[in-house]
């Protein structure tokens, strides 16, 4: 037994008020603590339903470490189950993603089940007669994710079965989600690639505090974007239009003061987002005829009301992040304590010019690839981190910035945008999830 | 004249200008108007509508080269270096009256950093147009076996 297993208080020890200990970065007990807790309790991003366009369409996906599909029934519905056969746990889809047909047939003893889950079919049938086998957890066929919420077709779900409502857990943060799919002149959004993968060497908590960490970009991406900045002051000549590559890194470049009062706003259960007054998305050149549309189906008051929204960062605790006025959802997917793959996801907006779908994946292969120059500061940082974590000099992590004694937990609030205010929301959701149920836990153990 | 064998040492020559880090000499083979392609897709058609891991033109390309060079460039801090394993060029087009030619090399990558070594296999493509006596790339396109893969950093070119 570890230092930390199953015991409340050593996990909540390792969270003070402003501070947080390295074991949450670099301890694999902590890690396999996440997988086992963590993320169960936690609502989690499966994918979208644009993915699921027709009957038999199924994706695959990792909630912590237990894989799941997700399917479409012959009734239109969305099904999540435990990817693995009923009979000895082969797992039932190896691919991203496929069209399975009527039903899924187990690649080693073809036990067949439909695109609901439940058993079809089982070759030599008879040999289960008066064995029993009607009693077992085998003959309802693929064990079904019970808690699945899909809303304005973001697939999310929750393996535990007790915890917060979907409702509950995300609150008002869904209005991120809202901002973006109201981007579309129709109100869709659509999947039409695979995401940009990348793998970091460090943990995955690194990636998700960076998404709300207004301090490093004028420091860490001086090399990239203040390069590309340089560059385009001196190579720029006569022209009057800046490219959409330098509109897209110049903003990286914006001082402190810019991003102090661009904002921070935080909602209970760990999310928040940066770039609340305005962000480095507010000031990309207008793309011809979206305007139009997007008053054509809102009217204009709503349209200027939607574009007018530009947040830059929303953190989904624990593992996502969307980010609406690009239409790119990151997800920062656990391997190991120091392993985390990356999956940068772009939607294109149904209905709008394809120059805006462009902006999307010239923006994702900037920022998020592993041969984008300011993915190389980032991950640079991070790895570092994990190296220097293993240090004994200090073992604790300072989030002390713009911190004041008499901050609430679990409360609705904007605030100044260097704040790591965000970064202590999401380590108070963390000890909230991590050790959620947990004392029943020990109980039962005893 | 152009013939197979200047193509081909042409994309010798650049690859030996990468593996000596001669940035600047390797852009200067580019076209004003040229492209770096790697894909992101199987036989992909088209750089701007679907996804890729590059869509490169000079600009961009200038902005990486200076980079590599910057004073605070931490993810240089050890610097990478890369060695090209070419397989010799096939040449797939050769219009010497409108000065076109594309040829395609089976290639395998190596880049380094500090006590790491990561592999890439592929397929590159070059688009090269005449200018003066000489050659340009117009695109060089790198079709990686794998591209799919979670990759870690990728710093250098390929
Ligand atoms: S393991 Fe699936 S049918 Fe036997
Ligand atoms: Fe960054």
């Amino acid at each position: 037994m570890g230092k930390h297993a199953s015991d409340r208080r050593s996990i909540a020890a390792l969270v003070r008020e402003a501070e947080v200990h390295r074991d949450v970065y670099v301890d694999p007990e902590i890690f396999d603590l996440e997988m086992e807790h963590l993320f169960p309790n936690s609502w989690i991003y499966v994918g979208h339903a644009s993915q699921l366009g027709k009957p038999g369409d199924f994706i695959t996906a990792t909630i912590g470490r237990q894989p799941v599909l997700a399917s479409r029934h012959t009734d239109g519905s969305i099904h999540v189950f435990y990817n693995r056969c009923p009979h000895k746990g082969v797992k039932i889809a190896s691919e991203p993603c496929g069209n399975t047909g009527k039903f899924f047939r187990c690649p080693y003893h073809a036990w067949s089940f439909k695109t609901d889950g439940s058993l079809l079919a089982i070759p030599l049938k008879k040999g289960y007669e008066a064995t029993g086998f009607g009693d077992t957890q085998a003959n309802e066929g693929l064990s079904r994710v019970r808690n699945v919420a899909i809303y304005r077709d973001f697939i999310f779900a929750r393996l535990s079965e007790r915890g917060l409502s979907f409702e509950d857990y995300f609150g008002e943060s869904l209005s991120t989600i809202d901002n973006m799919v109201d981007r579309s002149p129709e109100g869709k959004l659509a999947v039409m690639a695979a995401p940009i993968r990348y793998m970091h060497t460090c943990n995955w908590k690194m990636l998700v505090e960076n998404q709300t960490d207004t301090c490093h970009p004028m420091v860490a991406h001086e090399s990239s974007a203040g390069t590309a900045v340089k560059v385009w002051k001196r190579e720029q000549g006569d022209s009057t239009e800046t490219p959409m590559a330098v509109q897209l890194y110049g903003p990286f470049m914006s001082p402190y003061e810019f991003y102090e009062q661009s904002g921070i706003r935080i909602w209970p259960n760990g999310h928040g987002h940066t770039g609340v007054a305005n962000s480095i998305h507010s000031n990309y050149s207008d793309v011809d005829g979206y305007l139009d549309q997007m008053v054509a189906a809102y009217g204009e008051t709503r349209a200027h009301e939607i574009l007018g929204e530009v947040r830059h960062n929303t953190v989904y605790f624990p593992n996502i992040m969307v980010k609406g006025a690009v239409q790119i959802l990151r997800n920062f997917i656990p391997i190991a304590v120091d392993r985390t793959l990356v999956e940068s996801w772009v939607y294109r907006l149904v209905g709008a010019p394809d120059k805006l779908y462009e902006r999307a994946l010239m923006y994702n292969r900037f920022i998020n690839a592993p041969t984008s120059i300011v993915g190389h500061d980032d991950l640079e940082m991070y790895e570092r981190a994990q190296e220097g974590l293993k240090s004994n000099g200090n073992q604790w992590i300072n989030l002390r910035r713009l911190y004041a004694a008499d901050e609430q937990p679990d409360v609705t609030a904007v605030i100044n945008g260097t704040s790591e205010r965000q970064m202590r929301n999401q380590f108070h959701a963390w000890a909230k999830f991590m050790t959620m149920g947990m004392d029943e836990h020990t109980e039962a153990a005893q | 004249m152009i013939d197979d064998k200047a193509i081909i040492d042409f994309i010798y020559r650049e690859a030996e200008l990468l593996d000596t880090m001669q940035w600047q000499s390797w852009l200067d083979l580019f076209h004003s108007e040229g492209r770096y392609w790697m894909p992101l897709e199987w036989q992909q058609q088209d750089p701007v509508l679907q996804p890729s891991l590059m869509y490169e033109d000079l600009l961009l390309l200038k902005v990486r080269v200076e980079r590599l060079a910057g004073e605070r460039t931490f993810s240089q801090k050890p610097k990478s270096r890369c060695h090209h394993l070419l397989q010799a060029p096939r040449i797939v087009a050769c219009d010497v009256a409108a000065g076109v030619f594309k040829a395609r090399t089976s290639y395998i990558y190596t880049e380094t950093r500090g006590d790491l070594l990561e592999r890439y296999s592929g397929w590159a493509s070059h688009d090269l147009v005449q200018v003066g006596d000489g050659l340009k790339i117009k695109l060089k396109r790198l079709d990686l076996v794998n591209f799919d893969a979670p990759f870690g950093n990728i710093q250098l070119f390929m």
